[in-house]
């Protein structure tokens, strides 16, 4: 019996049906590590350079995650599997734009917006560092500062505490937060001696600035403005040595007739 | 690799993995994407026929899944239809951006500059089953099916639902379904024989004339 074109098509169509069957494929493997990046439960990091040395920036779909000195990346991964217990995956580099945004940052760029990762953290330590940044760069506050500007003005050790947690350093200047009798204090990315080469590398001058507050200086007025601000503040900065005026508290700078400056709020540093 | 081991039963049959998701949706996850991720790269592949849009779709479609289980109900997550809902995910994503592409060129964040920015990792040359003549024409053949033909032999030969799951993907009535498989094997045939006539395999995406005609009825 020949086949009608009836049973010829049923034929085609099973051969068709087995030629669409083949068409399963494997997704590349690298595609569930990007997935689980994009969603925060897997970080990607890289090296980036920077005047303390290599220091490795990790990051994911929500934001950067990490930054740290570390060793070695294996130090890194072992650093960031006891902190978050996510797998970290090594970049050659940071996405570009990351990298410029980064770059632009530590330049003292405060326009440019880096999305963070802080989940996990108290919203404490998260109000600290928020308020951290917003120090600009080549200037310092101290903890006090911080400690009133988050209306917690008691909180000066806890600050102190929560700067030391900062996951983000660099990006969250943690740098720039001094101690209250105006010594630098320590520096968790690395050492006091990173916290005195990032202020340097910001134009500061840390020597001077601890020589001032050695000799018990807090606050430095103008007896043309007649305002009161912290040694660091970019209006303390334009006071020339003529009308330069020296105070130890800010209760002096008031007994004196001083206002405390609208741009660093000193007032807020005298708790 | 445990993750593999843990997405499936001892009889080879995919694990159910909705119990995990409802308790624990982070802890879960991982094993979520290695049970699902060759499906839905499969659907994003042969719906496409683009390797790298393919990954960004499927990248995509697991995002978004994870999403939207970050906030169901863990009751929901029990219950949800875990393969359908999928295929719903990527071939709207597929279409949308199939339809964005005519319109604008794409915007890029800083996720999608992952993919470029070299977490190769343990990247395989994209599948030896790729590269295979035969399937390679098959996949050319399936592209030029217009795309209300191509979304439901896709997800019937690649993903391998049922005509009720791909009702539910496509939101259509699973006879309506039925009756686009057919029609679309059948175009796939009329094309086979436009082929057989013009004495050689397709070596491009293009329609064949034959195919084209069909799909304009």
């Amino acid at each position: 019996m020949t086949p009608t074109r009836r049973d010829l098509n049923d034929t085609i169509d099973a051969a068709i049906e087995a030629g669409l069957d083949q068409l399963a494929v494997e997704a590349p493997s690298g595609l569930a590590d990007r997935t689980l990046v994009a969603v925060g439960l897997a970080e990607a990091y890289a090296p980036i350079e920077t005047v303390i040395g290599t220091i490795w920036v990790a990051f994911n779909g929500l934001g950067v995650s990490a930054v740290e000195a570390a060793e070695s990346s294996q130090a890194f991964e072992a650093h960031m599997h006891a902190e978050h217990g996510r797998p970290a995956h090594r970049l050659e580099a940071l996405p570009p734009r990351l990298a410029g945004a980064i770059q632009r940052r530590l330049a003292g760029d405060r326009r440019v917006q880096i999305p963070l990762d802080l989940r996990g953290h108290s919203s404490f330590e998260t109000d600290v560092w928020m308020k951290a940044l917003e120090i600009p760069r080549g200037e310092v506050r101290p903890y006090g500062w911080i400690a009133s500007e988050i209306g917690r003005p008691k909180a000066v050790r806890a600050v102190g505490t929560a700067l030391g947690h900062n996951p983000v350093p660099l990006i969250v200047p943690c740098h720039r937060v001094v101690r209250s009798d105006g010594m630098l204090g320590q520096y968790s990315l690395g050492g006091p001696a990173n916290k005195r080469a990032l202020l340097a590398s910001e134009g500061l001058d840390p020597d001077g600035m601890e020589g001032l507050a050695r000799a018990g200086i807090r606050y430095v007025g103008s007896d043309t403005t007649h305002v009161y601000c912290l040694p660091t503040c970019h209006n303390a900065k334009r006071i020339t040595d003529r009308h330069r005026v020296l105070f130890r508290s800010a209760a002096a700078g008031i007994s004196a007739g001083y206002h405390a400056c609208q741009h660093c709020r000193p007032v807020a540093a005298a708790a | 690799m445990d993750v593999a081991t843990r997405s499936e039963t001892a009889d080879g049959t995919p694990a159910d993995l909705r119990p995990a998701l409802a308790a624990n949706l982070d802890a879960a996850f991982p094993a979520f994407v290695e049970a699902e991720m060759s499906r839905i790269y499969g659907v994003a592949l042969r719906l496409t026929g683009q390797p790298a849009d393919a990954e960004d779709l499927a990248q995509d479609t697991l995002v978004r899944a994870y999403r939207a289980l970050a906030t169901w109900e863990p009751a929901r997550i029990r219950e949800f239809n875990v393969r359908p809902w999928l295929a719903s995910i990527v071939v709207n994503l597929a279409r949308n951006r199939a339809r964005a592409r005519l319109s604008r060129p794409t915007t890029v964040s800083l996720v999608d500059e992952l993919a470029h920015a070299g977490i190769a990792l343990h990247e395989t040359p994209h599948g030896r089953l790729e590269r295979r003549e035969a399937a390679e024409a098959w996949a050319a053949r399936l592209l030029a099916l217009p795309e209300r033909y191509r979304a439901p032999l896709v997800l019937r030969h690649v993903d391998g639902l049922s005509y009720d799951e791909i009702g539910q993907a496509l939101e259509r009535p699973a006879g309506t379904v039925k009756a686009q498989v057919h029609r679309g094997i059948a175009l796939l045939r009329l094309a086979l024989d436009a082929e057989a006539g013009a004495g050689f395999a397709p070596s491009s995406t293009r329609p064949s004339p034959t195919v084209r005609q069909e799909a304009a009825r």
